[in-house]
């Protein structure tokens, strides 16, 4: 791998080592992986914040790179923190996990990284354009900058994202290069698709069907006309959660469909299929349902604008989350969305979220309108879970 | 005899080899302040990783798996040096961060459990007595 002047000099520790540190990481992944040589990135977003997730050696190790002179090198920005820095006495998220998680955040802000936690940066001014190279971590973002926005960028894991901050390069392997973005299977949709659980099924058949394959392939999907920003987020969550898939292309919908044209092999997703994959997700009874959440990935204006006319003047029943990132809580206060929510006994867990709270055991069943949510709230978290659409959902929880 | 890798993590160690013939999850399948391996089934199942010279093909699970590592070698139970047939991300990034030796691209069928093996990580070489 050809390392440049500059980055030989990291390397060689000249800037601390912390630097240095990172550079050894990301020459090794690109030795590992075959890359000739490092790319700039121009924005870099950090998995791995929530504390319950790090625990006290991710918490060590983050405290070492500060200590050892880390400066962020280019716009980053993190992933939903295991709390809301503001809300989590009203959350039940206990005093000393909270001592913890301000830790791992100032160690960042040591770095200047920007302590914005959220799943969807790209709402809020991390925004990459077309062919642009980014080192991003979270899955359903990395799945959305790589598809929709046609940025370049893998599935970094905390470590190696952190160490693309420090240095602003990544090696140039994987889908930082056009032949890996290449589709590799024709996924035609045949179902009608209306809500977001209709995507979030979508994500689950298309994920669940090529984790059955040996090779990783870029699926190229058409039969979706639906373009809304709310769906295409929660169609990236599932996509990525179940198959792992950092890439697809949609003719009409993403900007690199059009010049690669459909591969040879092909298959059909159907009403049955997407039908079946709901069901899977649904394993509680309306009764058993004792937590409510909204918000995987972090809702938009406008979703919080419909939950607010949703619950305008009525009372939830049960515990009821409604997960964002501050910014966009920011244009809610302003709009009076959050008044009338929280008046309706809902609360807010900013830049955090259902999936990295630390809430393992404390709830019967999850009912939300995300199939990644109920992904996790199973696998992470024990809970039963009910798959509803958005509008079903707000009605559940005044019910 | 000598076999031959690739370098991931340099340095020298040398120790019992801990051979397992599937991948292992450092996140959730090996406790950091014990070194033991804990997933339910694995051929390693409620031994030390400690001190060992682990050989195993290769790592899977959460990249939070890295940060393990470093903490185990923080707890002074880390293994003295790691071989793979092949190195991924994760195990690649806590030998980094931890300082582990580590070398891949090994034909680890040739290493039987028990071996003292001395691994020289800068040379990619792992000798033994056959």
């Amino acid at each position: 791998m050809h390392l440049t002047p500059a980055e030989q000099a990291l390397l060689a520790g000249e800037s601390g080592p912390a630097a240095q540190k990172s550079l050894q990481i990301l020459a090794t992944l690109g030795r590992i992986y075959g890359a000739e040589r490092m790319i700039p990135v121009r924005s870099v977003q950090i998995a791995g914040v929530s504390y319950d997730n790090l625990g006290e050696a991710g918490l060590a190790w983050l405290a070492e790179m500060a200590a050892g002179g880390g400066r962020a090198q280019v716009f980053t920005t993190l992933n939903p923190a295991g709390m809301d820095v503001e809300n989590y006495p009203a959350l039940g998220i206990s005093e000393a996990f909270a001592e913890n998680q301000r830790c791992v955040l100032a160690a960042f802000e040591a770095m200047g990284v920007v302590t914005t936690c959220s799943c969807t940066p790209y709402l809020f001014g991390n925004l990459p354009h077309f062919g642009e190279h980014i080192a991003w971590a979270e899955s359903s973002a990395v799945c959305f900058a790589n598809s929709v926005l046609g940025a370049r960028t893998n599935r970094e894991g905390g470590p190696s994202a952190l160490a693309a901050a420090l240095t602003g390069r990544t090696p140039a392997y994987g889908y930082h290069l056009d032949e890996n973005r290449r589709p590799g299977l024709h996924v035609q949709v045949t179902a009608p698709l209306t809500d977001t659980p209709d995507f979030g099924a979508l994500g689950k058949v298309i994920g669940d069907l090529l984790q059955t394959r040996s090779v990783e392939r870029v699926p190229y999907i058409t039969g979706v006309h639906e373009d809304s920003l709310e769906h295409l987020k929660s169609f990236c969550a599932s996509i990525a959660t179940f198959g792992g898939v950092a890439l697809f292309h949609m003719p009409g919908i993403t900007p690199e469909a059009d010049a690669l044209g459909p591969p040879s092999e092909k298959i059909t997703i159907g009403q049955r299929d997407l039908e079946a994959a709901k069901a899977d997700l649904t394993s509680a009874e309306p009764d058993e349902v004792d937590f409510l959440s909204l918000g995987c990935p972090h809702l938009t204006l406008g979703e919080i604008e419909r939950i607010a006319r949703g619950l305008q003047g009525k009372q939830v029943t049960r515990e009821f989350w409604i997960t964002t990132s501050r910014p966009v809580k920011g244009m809610a206060d302003r709009m009076g969305y959050t008044a009338i929510i929280e008046e309706a006994g809902a609360k807010f867990a900013t830049d955090t979220c259902c999936v990295v709270a630390p809430i393992k055991g404390r709830f019967t069943a999850l009912a939300t309108d995300s199939a990644k949510a109920c992904y996790y709230a199973y696998a992470k978290n024990g809970f039963k879970t009910r798959l509803l659409d958005f509008d079903e959902l707000l009605a559940e929880a005044v019910r | 005899m000598t076999l031959r890798g690739r370098t991931i993590y340099p340095g020298e160690a040398s120790g019992e080899a801990l051979v397992s013939r599937m991948g292992i999850s450092f996140y959730g399948g090996v406790d950091p302040d014990s070194g033991l391996v804990t997933e339910a089934g694995h051929d390693l199942e409620g031994q030390s990783i400690a001190g060992k010279v682990l050989v195993f093909p290769t790592g899977k699970g959460s990249t939070v798996g890295s940060y393990v590592l470093y903490r185990l070698k923080h707890n002074g139970l880390a293994p003295a040096a790691i071989i793979n047939s092949a190195c991924e991300t994760i195990t690649a990034v806590g030998c980094i961060i931890a300082e582990i030796p580590c070398i891949d691209q090994v034909d680890i069928t040739q290493i039987a459990a028990g071996m003292r093996l001395e691994v020289d990580a800068e040379r990619g070489q792992v000798s033994f007595q056959p």
